[in-house]
């Protein structure tokens, strides 16, 4: 049961479409997000307001906005902002969330009834308008952005680790580790922990792809990352009223939402197919 | 149903009713407004937002400001002046009105000055009052004030919407039911969304044309443009969306007027700040910043560079920008003759409207070539009003500075900037007691120099008005010479 499902699954998961599609779509942005580390195009904090709002162009693929600045060189900045929110905050949900719900299923009794009461508590507020709040609360910023967003994802994560190692505890290879007198903490980490790593990558991966959308929300109403540093959401939010004059400046970043946000799903959909024993023996 | 539809039929049904009769000129106008007055007492607040809206049309002064920025009569139908310059005799209009039924006599003009200039009170202008000694009420139609000098100003003071008369009985409720004698009465106000006023049909002079007129409040600039669009409403008298006014200025359906304000906008230094209380560094950040781009860039080429705090359409303005003339290299040599070769880190607090937000932008990639790291700091305007302005927790800000004859700002004691320069508050002081326009000149040009030299903010251009409106409204200002939206005059062509 412990060993790596991996052997098998590289077949399947190469036959698997939505796994390909999306762990190619993903693979570009994450291409794009580390080139734009030693390259881009043009450099993001020049302005060139005589060249504002020019439409794609050999010199500018994807157009120019309204200070001049090139789009696609935003956009290739913007998506290290994106992932790196993203990927921050599903780490914090990951870190607090998974040892949580390990604890509550191992311990049962009050101490699972409280956390998971807890976790209903932060549930029970819509994510994107308490980070709203938070940030409006503690100031604009990529940090405070990142603490939002990762506040909601510990919940989540508090919840498929308990739910599935609660399904693992009773049966026989856990009740044969504490015939052996190993100790709750220890069959946890030994046992529990590796058996829902699959279910774990999966949910991290649909995690990370609202944290995207949750970045570019949150920029989007001014409350992500600030200027210079380009993001994603931002770049929509100036391109609202440009829209009539430079409908390109409103295109680009959105389909950069749509393209980054889609491939993530297709990927964890895909991951899903691959990794699920369940899956694997029904079919 | 879509509104298209909606319209037809109503439109139908109305042709079906008065198919006979002629159609009546419509009375109703929906004018946007950016921002939500505090509350809507002129005498107490410093808001735009407030004369925007009651000025000339629920108050009305002594005199009141014409969309030319002339001084005009107004409850005082006629006034002299003493041979020694010192004592107004104002011959009040007769039977006046409040809205609230109370007559209006020579007492409520003793009432409201005494007020605006005594101890407790809460004007936001109380400098307009300063030269008064004493006024007194000869009879119910006549009041006579004397200065303590003269004063060029006072006639034009008297006109700004500080110094509104009210009465005694209204006085303390003006706030969020304004009692006035203009042409229009206050009708209700909706917090967050409008404020509506109606014509007062026992108004003492020329009647308005229209009959109701509904102030939406309308913050964001695409808003505004679907607002324009789908005519929910008729004319944003500032339109805040700069780039969007070349499309409306191709729509047949709108006018575009763009005037000219008194809105000065500069970066402003925190004067006694490091390292803002070293002339070079301020020199070095005004050489930093290209006017042109900035024009270009946040206003959409609209706006006029300035280079001290006066406005471009005043008689005696004259051009200094080139004094702080677009010079990168100039910067970096000041930088590092202040010791700051390699530039220093800062922060620049931006208020909501556009052109501080995008000028923000703008500005920071342009210091970031000389060096400067000015890390952007977004403000509601509350938080603004409190950090800044308030409690002078800033190094650098963009802000327009919109009232009129608004130059003795800098001769402030404790004012935002932290400019403190005796030889400039001798001016100020010499200016406000001079009459004689070609002496006044001659000063305001002095003035008007010592800014541009000491640069204790970087002056960057005049703001512009940008009137949109239905091509069928006739009658709205084209400039802004004082903040108000006088509508008076206004009406829809037949």
């Amino acid at each position: 049961m412990t060993a790596s499902p991996w052997p098998e699954g590289m077949s399947k998961a190469i036959g698997n479409r939505s796994f390909v599609v999306g762990l190619t779509i993903t693979g570009i942005v994450a291409i794009m997000a580390v080139l734009s580390f030693v390259w881009t195009p043009y450099a993001v904090g020049t302005l060139d307001i005589a060249g504002k709002l020019k439409p794609p162009s050999w010199s500018h693929w994807l157009g120019t906005d309204h200070y001049g600045r090139d789009i696609l060189s935003m956009i290739m900045v913007g998506s290290r902002n994106s992932i790196a929110v993203a990927f921050v905050s599903v780490a914090i949900g990951l870190a607090i969330g998974v040892p949580l719900g390990l604890w509550a299923a191992a311990r049962g009794g009050w101490i699972d009834e409280l956390l998971m009461r807890l976790n209903d508590l932060v549930f029970a507020f819509p994510a994107l308008l308490s980070a709203v709040m938070i940030t409006a609360v503690f100031g604009p910023g990529a940090i405070n952005a990142i603490i939002a967003i990762g506040i909601f994802n510990i919940p989540v994560f508090a919840r498929v680790a308990r739910g599935a190692a609660l399904s693992l505890w009773p049966r026989e290879f856990i009740l044969g580790a504490r015939a052996c007198g190993k100790g709750a903490a220890r069959i946890t980490i030994e046992h529990v922990l590796p058996n829902i790593a699959n279910l774990l990558v999966v949910q991290a991966t649909i995690q990370f792809s609202l944290g995207i959308l949750a970045e570019a929300g949150l920029s989007y109403v001014g409350l992500g990352s600030q200027p210079p540093m380009p993001s994603w959401g931002r770049m929509l939010f100036e391109a609202q009223t440009m829209i009539g004059l430079a409908p390109h400046m409103a295109l680009f970043p959105g389909l950069a939402i749509v393209i980054t946000v889609l491939g993530l799903n297709l990927l964890g959909d895909g991951l899903r197919d691959v990794l699920d024993p369940r899956l694997r023996r029904e079919r | 149903m879509n509104n298209f539809a909606k319209s037809a039929l109503v439109g139908a049904a109305l042709a079906l009713l008065t198919s006979s009769a002629a159609f009546a000129a419509r009375a109703d106008l929906v004018l946007g407004i950016v921002l939500e007055p505090p509350h809507i007492d002129p005498t107490a607040g410093a808001a735009a937002a407030i004369d925007e809206i009651v000025y000339a049309n629920i108050f009305e002064g002594l005199t009141r400001i014409g969309p030319k920025g002339e001084v005009l009569p107004a409850l005082a139908e006629s006034w002299t002046l003493s041979d020694d310059g010192k004592t107004y005799t104002f011959k009040l209009h007769k039977d006046v009105k409040f809205h609230d039924g109370t007559s209006f006599d020579a007492e409520d003009v003793k009432f409201s000055l005494d007020r605006a200039r005594g101890g407790d009170s809460t004007n936001a202008q109380k400098g307009l009052f300063a030269a008064i000694d004493t006024v007194e009420v000869v009879d119910p139609l006549t009041v006579k004030v004397t200065l303590k000098q003269p004063s060029g100003d006072f006639l034009y003071n008297m006109g700004w919407g500080d110094a509104v008369i009210v009465a005694p009985e209204s006085a303390q409720t003006n706030k969020e039911k304004p009692i006035g004698t203009g042409p229009f009465k206050f009708d209700s106000w909706a917090k967050g969304s409008q404020i509506v006023i109606s014509k007062n049909a026992a108004y003492w002079g020329k009647p308005a044309l229209l009959d109701k007129a509904t102030f939406r409040i309308i913050p964001d600039p695409a808003a505004a443009t679907a607002a324009l669009l789908a005519g929910d409403v008729q004319a944003f008298p500032v339109f805040p969306s700069y780039e969007t006014i070349a499309q409306f200025e191709a729509d047949p359906r709108f006018k575009v007027v763009i005037g000219t304000t008194e809105g000065e906008t500069i970066l402003g230094m925190n004067n006694k700040k490091p390292p803002f209380d070293n002339l070079k560094v301020r020199q070095a950040i005004a050489h930093a910043i290209d006017r042109k781009a900035l024009i270009d860039g946040a206003m959409f080429g609209l706006g006029t560079p300035i280079g001290s705090f006066f406005p471009p359409h005043h008689p005696a303005y004259i051009d200094l920008t080139s004094q702080t003339a677009f010079d990168p290299e100039l910067s970096k040599k000041l930088l590092a003759e202040a010791g700051h070769p390699d530039g220093f880190k800062t922060t620049l607090k931006l208020p909501p409207p556009t052109y501080a937000r995008r000028g923000g932008e703008i500005i920071a990639a342009e210091l970031r070539d000389v060096g400067i790291q000015a890390e952007i700091v977004p403000l509601e305007w509350a938080q603004w009003l409190d950090q800044v302005f308030k409690n002078k927790d800033y190094d650098m800000t963009i802000v327009s500075h919109t009232e009129p004859n608004d130059l003795n700002i800098f001769a402030r004691d404790d004012y935002y900037f932290n400019y403190d320069n005796p030889a400039f508050k001798d001016l100020i002081k010499q200016i406000e007691a001079t009459s004689d326009d070609a002496k006044r000149t001659e000063l305001y040009q002095e003035a008007q120099k010592i800014l541009a030299t000491d640069v204790p903010a970087a002056f960057l251009f005049q703001l512009p008005k940008t009137g949109v409106w239905d091509a069928k409204i006739e009658g709205l200002w084209e400039n802004g010479p004082i903040q108000a939206n006088d509508l008076t005059a206004v009406k829809w062509a037949d």
